[in-house]
């Protein structure tokens, strides 16, 4: 009940929230040359500007700034996102297509940055100044600064072109039909070289985030009582320390579900999956500016819902969080 | 002063200034270096490094010389990263001020329209505004600014809210000064540290949206970027592979510099809070 309480609350705050950023979208919107109709126009080879007039009425488009707000409100209200002129589709059942791809993408870079960032972080505070940190904390900050789509083409150069022990692109084998566990087999293949590509950066900061909090954690006074009443040193560490230690962990983890989608853009491209990061960047070539809103407001819930979540694993790791708090 | 001559002991700063000082040599040897256009065609397509003396990097897929667009790239790098980084901050630093200085009801609205910035993903919204706006380099950099300024914002918020009920604060407010100078001329220059070390992570990772931007042919194609040369490298990656290694080495040495240096200024001007990591 607590938790479901505070989950509620968070919920509420992020409303206002996503109105902002409807009005922001609305306002851009307003600043960018042609509209729907002109583009629906140009398409048909049309300049009949009665028939525009006629179909700005209809789309909601014509009458003053405040009508056209109310309308795009309402709209977005009923999840209507508009209709893609390049697609020949719903924005949102284009956007819907595209989710699954990157959910999993993103959901086994996650993992992976957290599981993999949590094991090296112990290591590291547990030789704390001596080679292996320093040479653990060196590589974090170079991984920091490599390009995602570099290290990307440089796993494609490595391990398809010249060691040819996995795919250089595509979520499916498209000669082969598989089905059941070969279709799942063989995305994980697939899959393998995007995940690293967009965990690594993850990765470098959770190796110095459980670094940081995991020897902090063990400078205080309970890890001293849990040894004291003869816990093994894994024990100490495992189920007191890591556990208190998880806390920024998951914190950052929110932070992150933003710059993660970023980087899924960039991925996708470089490993032509078919994703929402990649619809992003077909939409930007094809000026499909009604396709981009719809990603926007989508990946801007998508990160709220995270967040939610998030909320959700911290209040049950932590019984300290209330609502309010 | 003090804070400079501790810069000087810290080996991660040197080490940073050291590679910051080749990019910057790279950057204002270009015209001397090469003076003919980076993006003009130069020579057969596709020379190998060393193979042809005129070509010391080698010629990239049409032909463009490599190795000056690695030195004039240096160049579109290190502005964009200067005037996004100039831009972020200077909005954060306005934001910050203004809600962590009168509080209320202008700081509930200022953090609302913060949160929305960080609830959107930032290379997402990136790409809606050049779709917007255009890809010419100097709005580019603009637009870079706007998606990088909240994390500025809360630093500096967090700043005047331990700052504004200080003493000097009231003595201030006691002389009869406006707010304005109180806000920019006396809490501003306590409140900048933490904002200034901040600042080599925005510069860092303006370098890095451009390329990326670069990379997915979105960036202006009239300047020679990093990012471009190495989407042209892809299309060669089998056959050619350093017309994408190179760039991509070149990033990655520049934006380590910058955090290099970040690490370095933190240390210097927290001596207290100096990492532990």
């Amino acid at each position: 009940m607590r938790i479901l309480r505070l989950a509620l609350y968070r919920l509420a705050v992020s409303l206002p929230c996503m109105l902002i950023i409807l009005l922001g979208l609305f306002l851009l919107l307003q600043l960018a040359p042609g509209d729907a109709v002109d583009a629906l126009m140009g398409q048909m080879g049309s300049s009949d500007t009665a028939l525009a007039e006629t179909l700005r009425q209809q789309y909601g488009l014509g009458g003053g700034v405040a009508t056209r707000l109310a309308v795009y409100l309402l709209n977005v209200l009923r999840l209507d996102l508009g209709f893609s002129v390049a697609y020949n589709q719903p924005v949102l059942t284009v956007i819907l297509q595209r989710l699954p791809v990157t959910l999993l993408l993103m959901i086994s870079a996650l993992s992976f940055a957290f599981a993999a960032g949590m094991v090296v972080g112990l290591l590291a505070a547990r030789r704390v100044n001596r080679w292996p940190d320093t040479l653990i904390s060196m590589l974090a900050l170079i991984f920091y600064a490599t390009p995602s789509f570099w290290i990307g083409l440089m796993g494609i150069l490595v391990f398809a072109v010249k060691l040819n022990w996995l795919p250089s692109g595509g979520i499916n084998d498209l000669s082969a039909d598989y089905s059941g566990v070969r279709l799942v087999l063989d995305t994980a293949v697939h899959l393998i070289l995007p995940t690293m590509t967009l965990a690594l950066i993850y990765f470098a900061i959770y190796v110095r985030i459980t670094r940081a909090s995991m020897l902090e954690v063990m400078t205080l006074d309970f890890i001293r009582t849990a040894r004291a009443k003869g816990l093994k040193e894994g024990a100490v560490l495992v189920r007191h320390a890591l556990r208190n230690a998880l806390l920024p962990m998951v914190t950052i983890l929110g932070l992150q579900a933003g710059g993660m989608l970023g980087g899924a853009v960039v991925v996708e491209s470089v490993f032509t999956l078919p994703g929402l990061g990649r619809l992003a960047h077909e939409a930007v070539i094809q000026r499909d500016l009604n396709m981009l809103l719809g990603i926007v407001f989508m990946s801007s819930l998508l990160v709220i819902a995270i967040n939610f979540i998030v909320d959700l694993v911290y209040a049950r790791i932590d019984p300290r969080i209330e609502a309010n708090g | 002063m003090a804070v400079l001559k501790s810069l000087a002991r810290s080996p991660s700063a040197i080490i940073g200034a050291a590679l910051l000082l080749l990019i910057l040599a790279m950057a204002a040897s270009a015209g001397w270096l090469f003076p003919n256009d980076p993006l003009s065609l130069a020579g057969r397509p596709l020379q190998a490094p060393f193979a042809n003396p005129r070509f010391p990097l080698g010629t990239d897929s049409v032909g463009r010389n490599v190795a000056a667009q690695l030195f004039y790239g240096a160049r579109t790098s290190l502005l964009i990263g200067l005037i996004s980084t100039i831009v972020a901050i200077v909005i954060g630093i306005v934001v910050g001020a203004l809600a962590g200085f009168y509080g209320r009801w202008i700081d509930t609205a200022l953090m609302r329209v913060t949160e929305a910035f960080q609830t959107v993903p930032s290379f997402i919204l990136l790409l809606l505004l050049v779709v917007i706006f255009g890809s010419h380099i100097g709005t580019l950099a603009l637009t870079i600014g706007v998606v990088s300024w909240t994390a500025p914002a809360r630093l500096t918020r967090a700043e005047f809210l331990t700052l504004r009920n200080r003493e000097f604060v009231q003595a201030c407010r006691g002389l009869g000064m406006p707010n304005w100078r109180i806000i920019f001329f006396e809490i501003l220059p306590n409140a900048l540290p933490p904002v200034i070390v901040y600042a080599s992570v925005v510069m860092a990772f303006s370098i890095l949206l451009e390329s990326a931007l670069a990379f997915l042919g979105l960036s202006d194609p009239n300047v020679a970027s990093w990012g471009n040369l190495i989407a042209d490298g892809r299309r060669v990656l089998r056959t050619a592979a350093y017309v994408a290694t190179l760039p991509g080495l070149v990033i990655l040495i520049t934006v380590l510099s910058i955090s290099l240096i970040g690490q370095g200024l933190n240390d210097a001007m927290n001596p207290r809070l100096r990492r532990k990591d």
